[in-house]
């Protein structure tokens, strides 16, 4: 199983179109993604309604894991995704 | 309040207009019947949820694809939420311990909502979001129609209980002919955009939602009048009234003033900078009232002073050296800001609101004047600068020396609570002009919620104690020789602009499809005429008494008009 930790850089946290940006890469994938913050359970990374329900915040960090063929390179994509500022772009 | 006579309406006519079309009914939200049976084959009515719920996110985004910049992502957010594979384990664990359909949907969507709403602010506010596309889903798998406002394939009436912003915000004159809804008041959402698109509309027409759909109807949105199926005769006689109103209405795009030449400004209520451009093409001699709020709500941070600048640019440039009245910030607990929210009140219309809000934000307030200020430099134009929700003299006195510190040229006052109308003389002595905001002027004189469709009786603006109230605005501004304009609904209506003309009103700002009305109203009647219908509408005891008085004292176009 692959795993990376990764440090929200969206200044509004993983909400509203950062969410939506991360749950589509992460559905196209084709892998069972998850995504956790620290001390908490890992929820579905391809769930809109999970991942905002995560509430997770600018600066926080969470852990991303994925099994299959192609995981590390998939998980590797979507740390990149969630390392830049999706909200001012 | 439905008529004796069957198959006719009566409501409050809130935005003038006739329209004959079939009826199109928007429905309301259905709830999971609680006699629903318990589901048997978990993974049979699991497919028919996964189904619905596709249907459901094919709708969202087919409306998503025609949708304005606005409400696309809201839009294209709920298809998102429809697909989501959560909702759909959450759905199948309700249906595996036996719970009905439709109930299994709204369960599971509740326990997300539960969710949502722990985690507050913007999260919260996706509850609505998310309820959305549950009724959609419930209303799909009981077989009837989805909630909200159809796409309408021919053009067509639209009958609602109420009609929220957002459900209004994808109607054009071309598809809506009319607008008729069962609640709702003069002031509301609805009445106020109808009035901005020229759609005719009727409020409180208690019984409307019993009519079936497709059923034509003919509607006057002047007089308030529905009739249900009409008949050759009375669509003839509609037609024949829309005639004589658009005879009455080519009388001219000149300056408004009375038949002796007494000057009245016709100015219009913008609130974007699309509207700006939209008005600036009407004979409109300026902006009365431009709301600023687009720019601030609906938004995670504050809007800079570049972007701001750009906004106001714009919008003085398309007015040239026609005058600009801009309302700052008019923003409190009922509409907050995300960056400036002062948290819930238990009455945010008597709350921190308007300059209340400004004077404890001061840096959203000084970053809007130094917009306004640049964007003045930059154009020249005619900008006068008011603040919203001022109660006393000390608050006028401290805005108008933070405007004109910034260079800008006339700094005023709305007029919207009693304590400034009363004592409207003090509140003009550091300020030039002021502006009177009818419709919560109205609401805080006769302590009734403007949004309260079942206090209608209470908001009609032709309330003896509104007039009165108006009066003694105008006698202060009288006294400072300073100028009161009407920015509220009041100064939309042919009929009661004479009134307010009487009563000493020199401008009158309204939605730019009303000025025609009003301009022909006004060339009809002297000066001296709208004074002593000024009296005779106060010394009458209702609402109802003070305007039969005027329309006693009026010329017949003025019939002609409603």
């Amino acid at each position: 199983m692959a795993t990376r930790q990764v440090s929200i850089a969206s200044s509004i946290g993983l909400h509203a179109r950062p969410a939506s940006l991360f749950v589509q890469a992460a559905t196209v994938t084709g892998l069972p993604v998850t995504i956790a913050k620290e001390g908490q359970p890992a929820v579905d990374a391809r769930s809109i309604l999970a991942v905002m329900a995560l509430g997770a915040k600018h600066g926080e960090v969470v852990t991303l894991t994925a099994e299959g063929d192609g995981a590390d390179a998939a998980l590797d994509s979507l740390v990149e995704l969630l390392s830049r500022d999706l909200d001012a772009e | 309040m439905s008529d004796a006579q069957p198959g006719t309406f009566h409501g409050i006519g809130v935005s003038a207009g006739t329209a004959v079309g079939p009826l199109v009914l928007v429905a309301a939200a259905p709830t999971p019947p609680p006699d629903e049976p318990a589901t048997t084959d978990a993974a049979a009515a699991g497919a028919r949820v996964r189904q619905v719920l596709a249907d459901v996110a094919t709708g969202l985004q087919a409306r998503a694809a025609v949708a304005d910049d606005h409400a696309r992502p809201i839009l294209e957010a709920g298809a998102m939420m429809a697909q989501d594979p959560g909702l759909v384990t959450g759905i199948e664990g309700q249906l595996a311990r036996g719970v009905g359909i439709t109930n299994a949907v709204s369960a599971a969507v509740e326990e997300y909502c539960a969710m949502f709403e722990s985690l507050g602010g913007y999260m919260a506010e996706r509850v609505t979001d998310l309820r959305d596309v549950r009724d959609r889903a419930v209303a799909r798998l009981l077989g009837q129609p989805e909630p909200g406002v159809p796409s309408l394939s021919e053009p067509s009436i639209l009958a609602a209980h109420d009609l929220a912003p957002a459900e209004t915000a994808t109607l054009t004159a071309e598809t809506c002919l009319g607008i008729i809804t069962a609640a709702g008041g003069p002031t509301s959402h609805t009445a106020i955009l109808a009035a901005q698109l020229g759609i005719p509309a009727v409020v409180q027409a208690v019984g409307i939602l019993d009519v079936p759909a497709g059923t034509t109807v003919a509607m006057d949105g002047g007089v308030g009048e529905i009739t249900v199926s009409p008949t050759e005769e009375e669509v003839a006689l509609l037609t024949e009234r829309k005639r004589r109103r658009e005879a009455a209405l080519a009388g001219g795009t000149g300056k408004g003033s009375t038949k002796d030449g007494h000057p009245v400004a016709l100015l219009a209520n913008i609130g974007t900078a699309d509207d700006a451009r939209k008005a600036a093409a009407q004979p409109v001699e300026g902006v009365g009232l431009f709301r600023t709020e687009f720019l601030f709500l609906d938004r995670e941070t504050m809007p800079t002073v570049a972007e701001q600048t750009a906004t106001y640019t714009e919008v003085f440039e398309a007015f040239g050296d026609r005058r600009v009245v801009v309302r700052t910030l008019d923003a409190g607990a009922d509409k907050p800001l995300k960056f400036a929210d002062l948290g819930a009140e238990e009455n945010p219309a008597l709350g921190r609101r308007g300059l209340r809000l400004g004077m404890i934000r001061t840096d959203i307030l000084d970053a809007q004047l130094e917009a306004l200020a640049a964007a003045y430099r930059a154009t020249n134009a005619d900008v006068r600068v008011m603040a919203p929700m001022v109660a006393t003299q000390a608050e006028a006195t401290w805005f108008a020396e933070r405007v004109r510190a910034l260079g800008l040229p006339k700094v005023g006052v709305m007029i919207e609570v009693p304590a400034a109308a009363i004592r409207s003389r003090g509140i003009l002595y550091h300020v030039d002009f002021a502006s009177l905001g009818t419709n919560d002027l109205q609401q805080y004189t006769m302590a009734a919620d403007r949004m309260q469709g079942e206090l209608a009786d209470l908001l009609n603006p032709w309330e003896p104690a509104l007039l009165d109230v108006i009066a003694l605005a105008c006698e202060g501004g009288k006294a400072m020789g300073k100028p009161i304009g009407v920015c509220g609904e009041a100064g939309g209506d042919p009929a009661l602009a004479l009134v307010l003309t009487g009563l000493g009103v020199s401008s009158l700002s309204m939605a730019p499809g009303k000025v025609p009305a009003v301009r022909t109203s006004l060339a009809a009647h002297t000066l001296e005429t709208c004074q002593q219908m000024a009296a005779a509408a106060r010394a009458a005891v209702t609402a109802a008494e003070a305007k039969a008085a005027v329309m006693a004292m009026a010329e017949p176009v003025l019939a002609d008009l409603q």
